[in-house]
């Protein structure tokens, strides 16, 4: 769990229901490096390649990557009665559980939570559940003492058949939309979501070149679009991917230890073998509580197939052109509207816009009809 | 009841034919719009498989025709729900499908609906077989409602009663728990809202072949079903619960057959121990055989004699 927030961290409270009772040794404090490489290796991406010159057909190809988007979450602050106190790192950890959630309501003011009204009824459910409730903060003492200067992820470990992440509480008080990003290591395939949708974000188009430039915006701009076009019904595959390898890699792989780190316990059990058997799902969810009433359940498929969101850009021939290459030229034409097309329906950006700044009307061919270039319009 | 309103060329039609065309359209449909994790390809290897096996099953049991219409259903249906990577399993689901209705047999009807027992049989033996119930998604929950009611109506309204008698538990189930754990009406409203559960609820559980004969014991019967798929989908937190509950629960008909005994089930326009004449264009309606005891019935086993 990594959590964007940002302010003062005394104001920090995460409140996750989780399905069992958990022990010191279940939760850890994660580093923020490995789920930043998790995030840069899985990030959509653009590939390049470079038109060869038209007049002499040799072949350059040259591939770049580009890596964005930055994980979010959002949760608040709730609590009860006390199972379990630890300090993890500069955390302070409860587990708390309740048997009516009037009581862990009124826990939790009393403790300086700040509860979101309509939170009781949504506590409730959890409770009747048999769920408990893992309430972290940060003990600014020990933060100061480590010295970050940021939050560090958390990490707990537990076995349930509950595969699904609550979603419910933090939906309650928001404002807007949220963003969240999962990422899943398993060791038979993809996972998706079984009670919402789950789809490809569009992936292998060419786009204009110019995007090159502003890859944040278009992806964020493109993902916008996609979440708009589903409704926001949908949760978005953004890559999966059998981590013994990949093609073009935007970041080098996990290593088998940064693998174990972020939680991949079957590496090193006899039936393992030399391949790392680890399977790499990152879902992107744009949600709130009207598109999203019931927490994310999720199965894992057998699904191997490998996905990634892969934007092509072409480069049209720069060099001197020792020939006429008219046909080339027209292509290149042909292409760039055809790009110009795509870019508007990916993201929904304004076509004219996208014609200005791929300089699409300089290079557009007279396009009258051939009476008026012989009388000219009226 | 209903058929009594329906143009008379549409009631005589088999109702095997309007299954046909719905599960198409949703098939067509999910390719096209949802998109489904199925080939063109993949479905022509299922289907020609489906119903190669009905030809080579019914030659070796030496049925009087071929008789590709429920074979075709179940081809089409495990398009829309089986996914693999490996077109060597969708074939494997297809020829257990039609392999089950033959071989797993009792008192002239099959055990098992062949759909449900190859996706459940694949989901035991094999490991690179899911189905994803969240593939049809809420977005185009009433044109698919509407698909199913109306395949409901020209189609089997006879045996509709099984297919009630489960949403009804179903539902009462799903918005009963909510009830009690006090969760907002969108959560169960949310649950019902999938296409997965129509197609279960329509084209599944309701196939006449493999449902209890009386109406008193299909009732007992969807109640049954929508309890253990709440059973795993709520208490064992597993994925697909209908699915496993259906055969499950498809190893208990003969029992509720045999306390609740009814009129065995015929396909308009396919008879039971003559051979019918096929092709026909318009069949004449053939009246179930009537009500007798169980206990002769399993005196007079038909074997192969019946059209599957």
């Amino acid at each position: 769990m990594a959590n964007d927030f940002q302010g003062d961290p005394k104001e920090f409270a995460i409140v996750v229901p989780v399905p069992t009772f958990l022990s010191r040794e279940q939760i850890h404090v994660g580093e923020r490096a490995l789920l930043d490489h998790l995030d840069s290796y899985s990030s959509p991406r653009l590939v390049e390649y470079f038109d060869p010159d038209p007049c002499r057909r040799m072949e350059v190809e040259a591939s770049a990557d580009m890596a964005v988007a930055r994980q979010a979450g959002h949760a608040q602050s709730l609590g009860v009665t006390v199972e379990a106190r630890y300090t993890v790192g500069e955390y302070d950890i409860l587990i708390l559980s309740a048997r009516e959630s009037n009581g862990l309501e009124t826990w939790l003011r009393q403790n300086g939570y700040r509860i979101p009204e309509g939170a009781t009824d949504v506590l409730a459910s959890y409770i009747k559940q048999n769920m408990r409730f893992f309430v972290a903060k940060v003990n600014l003492t020990e933060q100061a003492r480590l010295g970050f200067t940021y939050l560090r992820p958390l990490q707990v470990a537990y076995e349930s058949p509950k595969f699904m992440l609550p979603v419910r509480l933090g939906t309650v008080n928001a404002k807007g939309p949220q963003e969240l990003f999962l990422y899943t290591l398993t060791r038979k395939g993809r996972v998706e979501t079984t009670n919402y949708r789950t789809v490809k974000l569009p992936s292998d188009v060419e786009v204009p070149v110019y995007v090159k430039s502003e890859f944040p915006s278009f992806y964020r701009a493109l993902f916008a679009e996609q979440a708009k076009r589903e409704r926001m019904h949908s949760v978005f595959l953004e890559y999966a991917w059998d981590m013994n390898w990949c093609d073009p890699c935007a970041a080098a792989p996990l290593s088998r230890d940064e693998l174990k780190r972020l939680g991949v316990f079957w590496l090193d059990e006899p039936s393992a073998g030399q391949a790392q058997n680890v399977f790499l799902t990152r879902l992107h969810v744009r949600y709130d509580r009207a598109h999203f009433p019931e927490d994310l359940v999720f199965q894992e498929t057998a699904d191997r197939t490998n996905f990634q969101g892969r934007y092509v850009l072409r480069h049209a021939f720069t060099g001197e052109l020792t020939c006429s290459a008219a046909q080339y030229r027209e292509e290149v034409r042909q292409r760039h509207e055809r790009e110009a097309r795509t870019l508007a329906e990916l993201t929904g950006w304004d076509t004219a816009q996208i014609r200005k700044k791929m300089n699409l009307d300089a290079e557009t061919v007279d396009s009258r009809k051939w009476w008026e270039k012989l009388w000219g319009k009226p | 009841m209903i058929q009594r309103f329906l143009p008379r060329c549409l009631a005589r039609l088999d109702p095997r034919l309007f299954q046909i065309a719905a599960v198409s359209g949703l098939l067509v449909y999910g390719m096209a719009f949802l998109g489904f994790d199925v080939s063109p390809g993949r479905a022509l290897l299922v289907l020609v498989t489906t119903l190669g096996t009905q030809y080579a099953c019914t030659r070796i049991f030496r049925l009087p025709a071929f008789e590709p219409k429920s074979a075709a259903i179940s081809g089409l249906s495990l398009c829309l729900l089986v996914r693999t990577d490996d077109a060597r399993l969708a074939a494997l689901a297809a020829v257990l499908a039609v392999a089950s209705k033959f071989l797993l047999r009792w008192n002239g009807k099959h055990v098992f609906n062949p759909t449900n027992f190859a996706i459940v049989a694949l989901l035991v033996l094999a490991n690179g077989v899911w189905v994803s119930p969240g593939q049809w998604g809420s977005a185009a929950f009433f044109a698919f409602l509407m698909a199913c009611v109306g395949a409901l109506v020209v189609a089997h309204a006879a045996r509709s009663d099984v297919t009630f008698a489960f949403l009804g538990a179903w539902l009462a189930l799903v918005f009963g728990r909510s009830l009690w754990l006090g969760e907002p009406l969108a959560i169960p409203l949310h649950r019902l809202e999938s296409g997965a559960l129509l197609l279960f609820a329509f084209f599944m559980i309701s196939d006449p072949k493999t449902t209890p004969d009386s109406r008193a014991g299909r009732i007992l019967f969807g109640a049954f079903v929508a309890s253990g798929a709440w059973y795993v989908q709520f208490r064992l937190f597993r994925t697909n619960g209908l699915l496993w509950s259906l055969a499950a629960c498809s190893l208990f008909v003969p029992v509720i057959d045999v306390v609740l005994p009814g009129p065995l089930y015929s396909w308009k326009g396919a008879s039971h121990a003559t051979p019918p004449e096929f092709p026909r264009l318009f069949p004449l309606p053939v009246r179930s055989v009537a009500p007798r005891p169980a206990v002769l019935r399993l005196l007079r086993r038909e074997g192969g004699r019946e059209t599957l």
